[in-house]
């Protein structure tokens, strides 16, 4: 009897613990001022527009032979070492002026080559000998192409060079050297607009418009529509799709290489563990807006970068991960779509 | 299907060349103890037995198996550690743990019964990621990142099990899950389970209900995954910390289930010995016989130029990483997964054909070819 009370006791006591908990974040959160909300925003923005750019990655694969392709994120950690080893090897990080802005666009497109050339032959190993097996075969190939690039990444970060700490821990996360000056572009009241803010914008936006010429406009563009639309038909008039399909990784991948590289200079720090949760906010993202469609990923990818920076400023930032999560199961469960997907049938 | 007596001859072998190992141990110096990672072994059969009966039999992806475990590893933490209230004995706990997974099967599975394959696949996985944040942040009832502890040992009877006392126990129960997910496997309900992996309209068709048994397979494999988290708490003394149960943990047991053999429950038996004789023996003994050899200075590097440069740069990287045989783990789960749905989908180990496919109650390994191709390769 007396052990039954103090076992009531007990879960009593526990969700009250919870409860004040959650109180708690409520009152901090209406303290805050005005300024704090528009800091937090422009960070949201900015990272958010960052993972738009990863979320194209997923989506135009997943629109093309539907597969999510799990080994993105890896692939951009896998960027960022490259990025990395390029700036270590040729000290970027010491030019100025001009030469420090042509350093970094240098290591921008070699990234972006690299990752593109990547994602092509993870595509032609791990994923074109299974297009006619079943979606989940194809899935579970992705998920190990991703443990792959993990441990590629971990075996890159133990090179015995300065900037990754000689190798002396393989594992341990780096430092990513700031190749854009840390003073503020702007200030606005007490908000800040860094120079990784501008340069997020500098980048992101001119390769989303690319983009979308690309698919709208160009002859490659309208054959990688149609062989979303119908692999069947389109090879039928004449169209390579597995030539298709390899652009389509390419290019996917290329954006991706861009994304790491900004990532990197924005967070400052790269981690062969990175990958993970790179990949699934995009994945997330790509969800929301509507998997398959171009501009849902990148709304997704904002509204997933801002809802996590509030999160961070607003609740606590150990709980970010769980509402990012919980909005992922919500739209998979109630309105897999995503905002502005078309609404799928299953083919039976 | 009859099963021939020299089927059971060699089970019954198998059976008791397993058993015999700690008894081995003792009198042969092995020179390294095997009977420690073969508990490891017993506890990941149970969770990809588990695994089996939802992704094998019911060919729903699931991502997220290791949350289960976790799971099941803090309600028996909760419910037996002294600084708890509860206090409930090594049994009665395993029974609240099992009942408690399956409970979170049900939560897991009732609202995502229309979800499709991928997107099942990601929920899951999204599931497993809130368990793990939720038991490192409602650090007022689950101690956090520090876990609980110290837990009782397994007992029988009245007497705490230890050492090899332990080692039979679990190898009991590993048995008897074994003999449930077989006696599972050819009942009404398992039949259910693989026809709807097979065609759900079909099956929905011939009067199953695809919904019932979904959720049945979602309690199963959880509760099996909360056994297999409650068990290795107990022979740890401890929950360990939340970040124990992670991503890694969950391919770890998906390795398990497609390197073995999808739907086979011998195979996931052999896919447990593979993966985490691996990981756990093969990997550590490997560092144990290289191991010795100090990190190389990278300093060397500054005096040496052109190709003894390059030579001196890839030999410092091997000796410092490459030689350490723990830092191939990822690539090893990875290529198991890539090179099996290449080469060889339907596992080391493929599960039997049914009935009709074998009759004359064989191998039946052309039927079960079949199976598992339609299984992956429609």
């Amino acid at each position: 009897m007396q052990r039954t009370v103090a076992a009531a006791e007990f879960l009593a006591a526990s969700a009250l613990s919870q409860a004040d908990a959650v109180g708690a974040f409520a009152r901090d959160g209406l303290l805050s001022s005005q300024e704090v909300f528009t800091q937090q925003l422009v960070t949201g923005l900015s990272n958010g527009m960052i993972i738009a750019l990863i979320a194209i990655g997923y989506t135009m694969v997943y629109g093309i032979i539907e597969l999510i392709n799990f080994a993105h994120g890896d692939l951009c950690m896998l960027g960022a070492y490259f990025a990395l080893t390029v700036v270590g090897a040729l000290g970027v990080d010491h030019w100025v002026g001009a030469g420090g802005l042509m350093g970094l666009v240098m290591v921008l497109v070699g990234t972006a080559a690299f990752c593109g050339s990547l994602n092509w032959s993870i595509n032609r190993l791990a994923y074109r000998p299974l297009r006619k097996a079943s979606k989940l075969s194809l899935l579970v190939s992705a998920i190990g192409a991703s443990f792959i690039l993990v441990n590629l990444g971990l075996f890159w970060g133990g090179l015995p060079m300065d900037v990754f700490a000689n190798g002396t821990s393989s594992a341990a996360p780096k430092a990513f050297p700031a190749l854009v000056s840390a003073a503020p572009a702007a200030q606005i009241g007490d908000v800040i607009y860094s120079r990784t803010d501008l340069l997020v914008l500098c980048v992101t936006l001119p390769l989303m418009v690319a983009l979308t010429y690309l698919v709208r406009f160009t002859k490659l563009g309208k054959a990688m529509r149609a062989v979303a639309q119908n692999p069947t038909g389109a090879s039928l008039m004449g169209i390579d799709v597995e030539r298709v399909i390899g652009a389509t990784f390419f290019i996917g991948g290329s954006l991706g290489g861009f994304a790491t590289v900004v990532y990197s200079l924005y967070n400052q720090t790269v981690s062969f563990q990175m990958g993970y949760r790179m990949g699934m906010d995009a994945f997330i993202a790509a969800v929301l807006g509507g998997i398959g469609n171009l501009p849902g990923a990148v709304l997704g990818g904002i509204l997933i970068g801002v809802i996590r920076s509030m999160s961070d400023g607003y609740l606590e930032a150990r709980w970010t991960n769980t509402v990012v999560f919980g909005i992922l199961i919500l739209i998979l469960v109630f309105r897999p779509s995503g905002l502005l997907g078309a609404k799928l049938r299953e083919k039976v | 299907m009859a099963i021939s007596s020299k089927r059971i001859t060699i089970n019954l072998m198998l059976i008791a060349v397993v058993a015999i190992i700690p008894v081995v141990e003792k009198y042969v110096p092995l020179g390294w103890h095997i009977s420690d990672p073969m508990t490891d072994v017993f506890v990941y059969a149970i969770l990809g037995l588990g695994l089996n009966i939802l992704t094998g039999f019911t060919g729903l992806l699931n991502l997220g198996v290791a949350a289960f475990a976790a799971i099941g590893a803090y309600v028996f933490a909760i419910s037996t550690c002294e600084i708890y209230p509860f206090q409930l004995g090594f049994w009665s706990a395993l029974g609240l743990t099992m009942a408690a997974g399956a409970l979170a099967g049900f939560a897991l599975g009732a609202p995502t019964l229309r979800v499709r394959g991928d997107y099942l696949a990601i929920v899951t996985l999204g599931f497993g990621e809130i368990v793990k944040d939720v038991l490192v942040n409602m650090d007022s009832i689950t101690k956090g990142t520090q876990g609980i502890n110290p837990l009782p040992p397994p007992t029988l009877f009245g007497t705490e099990l230890s050492g090899n006392g332990q080692y039979w126990l679990f190898m009991g129960i590993v048995l008897v899950v074994v003999a449930g997910a077989r006696r599972l496997e050819r009942s009404r309900i398992g039949r259910g389970w693989i026809s709807i992996r097979e065609d759900e309209l079909a099956s929905r068709a011939m009067g199953i209900r695809p919904d019932h048994a979904k959720m049945l397979a979602f309690a199963t494999c959880a509760s099996l995954a909360a056994l297999a988290g409650a068990l290795t708490a107990s022979r740890l003394s401890s929950s360990g910390e939340p970040g124990n149960y992670d991503f890694q943990i969950s391919i770890l047991a998906l390795c398990i289930v497609i390197v073995g053999g999808l739907g086979s429950v011998r195979g996931v038996l052999l896919g447990a010995l593979v993966m985490v004789g691996m990981n756990s023996i093969v990997l550590v003994k490997l560092t144990e016989l290289i191991g010795g050899s100090d990190a190389a200075p990278a300093s060397a590097l500054a005096d040496a130029h052109g190709v003894q440069w390059a030579l001196l740069f890839i030999k410092t990287w091997a000796q410092n990483v490459l030689m350490s045989p723990t830092n191939w783990k990822f690539l090893v789960f990875g290529l198991a997964l890539v090179l099996m749905m290449i080469f060889r989908p339907e596992g080391m180990l493929p599960a039997r054909g049914t009935k009709e496919d074998a009759p004359d109650g064989d191998d039946g390994a052309s039927g079960a070819t079949a199976v598992a191709n339609k299984e992956l390769r429609p």
